[in-house]
């Protein structure tokens, strides 16, 4: 089971800055990260590529879009 | 329509934007708005809280169409590309105090982060320390963040109605502006003479900023979040919009004969320069803390965002405090309460930075 960051509601830089502090501890796995605007998804992609971290998935459900990254 | 949504999210549309900025920006001083403040965010929602009398600086009164048209063009987007969700509830009146601050410190310099950049541009050298202070307050405002800064989540508001409220109030400045422009109703003020006064023709100023605001919506183009995310994340994405601001106004002006480098005698500019640095160190601090530069939380107010709009209203007022209360700067430079209001927006700004943390999960 992926841990989930859940950082809807939050301005910038926050989604941002608390993806990376998570995917920064990991050694590898996987993280889904919960955001609610195509600015933070689009911030979010856009960091976690800049890291060479994995994007798997992208679910969109009800306002919600799940993005699930791999480390490792 | 999916193609060109994502186009602005990459970095050719983010450099796309600031380009037409940077053009535009130069093109509207040509066509008649204030020298080096082609657009301006601060200057000219200054301008729009001395045409409804807030302030009674009377060279610095006009309902100016950019800011309008900013606000419309990001709402039409933000319809157009389902991107409109009202929302708010973020910690709303500590936003309204960051944006009062906001426009005391870019009041002190003359200018909001864009015409940092046009001034620049334009070859004003003073610019440079306000430049220098903007970046140094977005680094301060970083740091909060690296301690846990946050203003808290927003809520999505439980009717779409709700976000309608700010493009309104904008959409009623425009009735008011061509009622009194073109039927003389003498409602609100407007300057005969000095920055106030000089204007490009309303539609081209109107449709400008429509457009402006349309395609910095799609870009989440921020000249604060550019600066912010270059030290935060070393990530150059938002940076290169606001580069290719600077260039595309640079060339512009040196084409249209705009570009007058010195320090001394330029427009609408003063040469105290601990001032211009310490001006922008608050205003980008505020910004920093905000999340936005100000014309960014012109567009998130198009989008529904009740917290910016809160903001930007800040801004408003803090352009009448600052000029009810000696405390804006003129080309003459500093005004009496200058120092005594940055001082006491640092102590705020610091005191919301140290307290505002919210417990992570």
């Amino acid at each position: 089971m992926a841990e989930i960051i859940d950082v809807r509601g939050l301005s910038c830089p926050e989604p941002v800055l608390r993806t990376l502090e998570v995917l920064k501890k990991l050694d590898k796995g996987e993280v889904e990260i919960w955001v609610d605007t195509n600015t933070s998804k689009e911030n979010i992609i856009r960091a976690v590529n800049s890291i060479k971290c994995q994007i798997l998935e992208i679910k969109e459900e009800e306002n919600i879009y799940k993005i699930l990254v791999k480390k490792g | 329509m999916e193609r060109l949504k994502n186009f602005f999210a990459t970095r050719a549309g983010i450099v796309l934007t600031g380009l037409f900025i940077g053009i535009l920006a130069a093109v509207l001083q040509k066509l008649g708005n204030p020298p080096n403040m082609g657009i301006c965010v601060a200057c000219m929602e200054r301008d729009i809280a001395g045409a409804l009398g807030l302030h009674r600086a009377e060279v610095v009164q006009y309902m100016r169409p950019e800011i309008i048209g900013f606000v419309l063009g990001a709402f039409l987007s933000a319809l157009i590309f389902k991107e409109y969700r009202p929302r708010g509830g973020s910690s709303p009146f500590i936003r309204f105090i960051l944006g009062i601050f906001a426009m005391i410190g870019a009041l002190t310099f003359l200018g909001c982060p864009w015409r940092t950049l046009l001034r620049l541009a334009g070859g004003d050298g003073n610019a440079i320390f306000g430049f220098l202070g903007l970046i140094f307050g977005i680094f301060l405002g970083t740091r909060f963040f690296k301690m846990g800064y946050s203003l808290g989540r927003t809520q999505s508001f439980p009717s779409k109605a709700a976000g309608i409220w700010f493009p309104l109030l904008m959409f009623l400045f425009l009735v008011l502006l061509l009622l009194d422009v073109y039927y003389q109703t003498n409602i609100l003020f407007f300057s005969i003479k000095g920055p106030g006064s000089m204007h490009a023709p309303i539609f081209i100023s109107l449709s400008i900023g429509i457009f402006i605001g349309f395609i910095a919506q799609r870009s989440r183009f921020c000249t604060m979040g550019a600066f912010r995310d270059l030290i935060l994340f070393k990530q150059p994405h938002l940076f290169l919009g606001v580069l290719s601001l600077f260039v595309a106004a640079f060339i512009t002006n040196l084409i249209l004969d705009q570009f007058n480098p010195g320090f001394e005698n330029q427009p609408i500019a003063h040469t105290m320069q601990l001032w211009n640095f310490l001006g922008m160190t608050l205003a980008g601090l505020a910004f920093a803390l905000a999340g936005g530069c100000p014309g960014r939380q012109l567009f998130l107010s198009g989008e529904g965002d009740g917290d910016a709009a809160i903001f930007a209203t800040g801004m408003i007022i803090g352009a009448a405090i600052s000029h009810n209360f000696g405390i804006a700067a003129s080309p003459k430079g500093i005004g009496p309460h200058t120092p005594e209001a940055i001082i006491l927006g640092f102590i705020v700004c610091f005191i919301i930075g140290f307290t505002m943390r919210e417990k992570r999960i």
